[in-house]
């Protein structure tokens, strides 16, 4: 994470928790220091189109796992929406794209 | 003199091991956790114990007692096998579809949400607010799925 911010880019995390949820499990338990954002009426998450309804283990409306590279005038650089909950997007893959920036 | 069957006993172990490896360790690190197999290789180890187990149970001089233990230590460690594939292989790609997505060179949509202090942040902001002192080069979007 700290080869992204010093690559310049600006890692912001989404998700349906409330910020108090955020603060003691991302925060105080994980350690991440980067933007947490809260979307608890699912406002972002429609819109990207990455709402996982009534999922399984909490019965609840929550966001898919899905990572977008965005440059600043707002164009979409790269993403990963994965099919599987155990692959992710890896730090290095992130990099990658973002060597093609300007 | 009784000689313990220990291909059984360790094939029951080794399965045990191998089921409940991935979800409470292998799952920490990405090169374990993209695709289970260092959790197959085990799994596979432990097959091969417990059918080397099954056979010696089975051979005539041995009792009823033994073949039916070692039958229930061999069902056990086929039904954790069945459920970690079952995770793997299907559970984990339970996903709902994402065909409106925005694709690489689209817009990414404009949004307001609050931050961990209940402030309102835009995208916008995001993308011009300086990292560093320098404007940055991009933001990287996570959505996860949090902890609810």
């Amino acid at each position: 994470m700290k080869a992204l911010s010093d690559a310049g880019i600006r890692v912001v995390a989404i998700s349906v928790d409330k910020p108090e949820k955020t603060r003691v499990k991302m925060v105080q338990e994980a350690g991440y220091t980067f933007t947490f954002l809260s979307d608890p009426k699912l406002e972002a998450i429609r819109r990207y189109d990455l709402v996982h309804a009534e999922e399984l283990a909490s019965g609840r409306d929550i966001a898919r796992p899905a990572e977008f590279l965005i440059d600043p005038d707002g164009s979409i650089r790269w993403r990963m929406v994965t099919e599987n909950f155990s692959v992710r997007a890896r730090a290095e893959h992130v990099l990658e794209a973002a060597k093609a920036l300007p | 003199m009784k000689r313990l069957n220990w291909q059984i006993w360790a094939g029951f172990v080794l399965s045990l091991v191998a089921g409940l490896s991935y979800p409470f360790l292998f799952s920490e690190w990405e090169i374990t956790r993209d695709y289970a197999w260092a959790n197959l290789i085990l799994f596979a180890i432990a097959m091969v114990l417990l059918i080397l187990g099954l056979r010696r149970a089975f051979k005539p001089d041995k009792g009823i007692v033994s073949k039916i233990f070692s039958s229930l230590a061999a069902a056990f460690g086929l039904l954790l096998l069945a459920g970690l594939l079952f995770l793997v292989f299907v559970a984990f790609r339970w996903l709902p579809e994402s065909a409106g997505a925005p694709q690489v060179g689209q817009k990414a949509p404009d949004f307001t949400l609050t931050d961990l202090n209940n402030k309102p942040v835009t995208l916008a902001q995001l993308l011009s607010e300086p990292i560093n002192n320098q404007p940055p080069k991009a933001v990287l979007l996570i959505f996860y799925r949090g902890y609810w």
